[in-house]
């Protein structure tokens, strides 16, 4: 499958932010209520790099992601993101950061009540660009998630792939300098799925955007760390086995609140943890 | 489906009671400040007073002439015992205009939109579409809060003189057609009673009951947890606690009217 471009400039080169991380969670814990979720969690993610979370239902992937953007707080620890600490801005504050970050949530959480059109160009919208420059960016979004047709129908009108395929397109249509991915082919047919990959993929290997990726899927993971995208073909392609660690991915696995893998491809296939072992078989 | 009962202890209770209070204070407070900061989204302002004063219109209208109509029809046997029938436009438009205008509107409002904001706003955050709002950099209670407040306390102002007038217009529809009272007779009763304390609380109770209604209905929907069992309480709760809280203003408010304009 191929995907149309999408005329980003590399997004950090832009903002000529001088800091080495997009993300760093530094000994970072939550609970809600008796149960810990996080506990003094430490990673970072490299500009450029994108890292999947994996870690079974409730151990924190989804709250790793909401505090990375400052939509909740820790009870404790500091969390930087594109280089300022998330953890001691104010929310007014915050909003000026969140429009350099996009996210793609588990469920979409596209605006039911708007059309594909405001969806997508929510974020122009606010910032008041002209009609014509919204469409024209509007519709090259959603060429590049290949949904152009979608413009004028409503969120409850598409299938979940395609709501989920929209949500991407909003993302990016503010060319974010990191992404963010909560389960983004969860409950996806594995075409679809895969589709979905070859976006991410593509915003990866294209446009450097940084992106922190939960998934339960450790096949879609696999397929990003051993491919990349060809932009003269226009589409992912495997890579020879002697280039796969020249891709930009690395794993990330949580456990009851702590990390207990943080590594690259090989790293992880030679791991000689039982649950590691367990949980990639 | 059975479920357990848990007792929960007069501590937590409390504790959860000043900190609904303290988060009702920040988002009240929150919806008129941000009329300081920008951007203010007068898109959404006039869509609102649209939805909220337009939309509530066919209630106001039915319920203002049936509450005019029958306060005249049952204070008429009374007056008319004490030969005094003529006085029906001056009871009828004292109460309409000071109490019942604004309270039944403001019930009726509250009834149809206190609980539709809280189900919008309910089913946004189980969504997650609130999320998604502050992950596009957009503050909610900027988009969502400060509109709905703005356009409640404008339009139940209209719509409170429109109930005002709809009950005259009812009261007269009974006393000239029932008890033969004529026309001049009434309105210039109805038009002469009324002083400028009555015109004066007929009009500041909508402007707190527009406020009440809408920061309610807000924050219940706001808070909202718990999926689309969490909506449908949020919803109930709303509807109630806005109710409940209308009656109880109204009462203070009234006594603090007449104790500044010397009265009682």
């Amino acid at each position: 499958m191929s995907a149309p471009t999408l005329p980003i400039e590399d997004p950090a080169v832009q903002q000529g932010d001088s800091s080495a991380d997009a993300v760093v969670f530094d000994n970072v814990s939550i609970a809600f209520e008796e149960s810990i979720v996080l506990d003094g969690v430490s990673f970072h993610l490299p500009r450029g790099e994108t890292k999947a979370l994996f870690g079974v239902a409730g151990s924190g992937k989804s709250t790793t992601l909401k505090l990375t953007l400052g939509l909740m707080k820790p009870d404790g620890g500091r969390i930087f993101l594109l280089g300022q600490e998330v953890t001691s801005m104010s929310e007014q504050e915050l909003f000026e950061l969140r429009r350099r970050v996009g996210i793609v949530f588990q469920e979409s959480a596209l605006f039911d009540s708007l059309k594909v059109r405001e969806n997508v160009a929510f974020r122009l919208m606010e910032e008041h660009l002209s009609e014509e420059e919204i469409d024209r960016r509007v519709r090259e979004a959603l060429r590049f998630v290949e949904l152009e047709r979608t413009i004028d129908m409503y969120p409850s009108e598409l299938s979940g792939g395609m709501r989920r395929r929209v949500a991407i397109a909003r993302a990016i249509i503010t060319q974010p300098e990191a992404l963010l991915y909560d389960s983004p082919t969860g409950g996806l047919d594995p075409v679809t799925s895969n589709t979905i990959v070859e976006l991410i993929v593509k915003q990866r290997d294209v446009y450097k955007t940084s992106a922190l990726m939960v998934t339960h899927r450790l096949q879609d993971a696999f397929t990003m760390a051993t491919h990349q995208f060809d932009k003269d073909s226009n589409k992912m392609v495997p890579l020879p086995k002697g280039q796969r660690s020249e891709v930009p991915m690395s794993f990330l696995i949580l456990r009851d609140g702590k990390i207990i893998f943080d590594g690259d491809m090989r790293e992880l296939a030679t791991s000689r943890d039982p649950y590691i072992r367990e949980y990639i078989s | 489906m059975a479920m357990e009962l848990e007792l929960t202890s007069p501590f937590d209770v409390a504790k959860d009671a000043v900190l609904a209070i303290q988060e009702y204070a920040r988002l009240a407070g929150q919806s008129v400040g941000n009329f300081f900061r920008r951007p203010v989204y007068w898109g959404d302002i006039l869509q609102q007073a649209d939805l909220i004063g337009v939309g509530s219109l066919p209630i106001v209208v039915l319920s203002g002439l049936s509450i005019g109509a029958l306060l005249a029809l049952n204070s008429a046997s009374t007056l008319e015992r004490f030969g005094g029938i003529t006085l029906i436009g001056q009871l009828v438009s004292s109460s309409m205009v000071t109490e019942l205008g604004p309270l039944i509107t403001g019930l009726m409002v509250s009834g149809r939109n206190a609980s539709g904001m809280a189900s919008e706003l309910g089913s946004m955050i189980v969504t997650e579409q609130i999320d998604a709002m502050r992950a596009l950099g957009t503050d909610p209670s900027k988009k969502l809060v400060t509109p709905r407040v703005a356009a409640t306390v404008f339009m139940l102002f209209f719509l409170t003189i429109i109930s005002d007038l709809l009950g005259l217009a009812g009261g007269f529809a009974v006393a000239n057609l029932l008890f033969g009272l004529d026309s001049r007779q009434y309105w210039s009763n109805a038009w002469q009673t009324l002083v400028f304390r009555d015109v004066f609380m007929g009009l500041v109770k909508p402007v707190l009951f527009g406020f009440i209604i809408a920061t309610i209905g807000c924050y219940y929907g706001m808070s909202t947890r718990g999926g689309t069992q969490g909506v449908g309480r949020s919803t109930t709760q709303a509807v109630v606690t806005s109710s409940v809280l209308i009656l109880v203003v109204d009462f203070f408010v009234t006594k603090a009217i007449f104790a500044m304009l010397g009265y009682r």
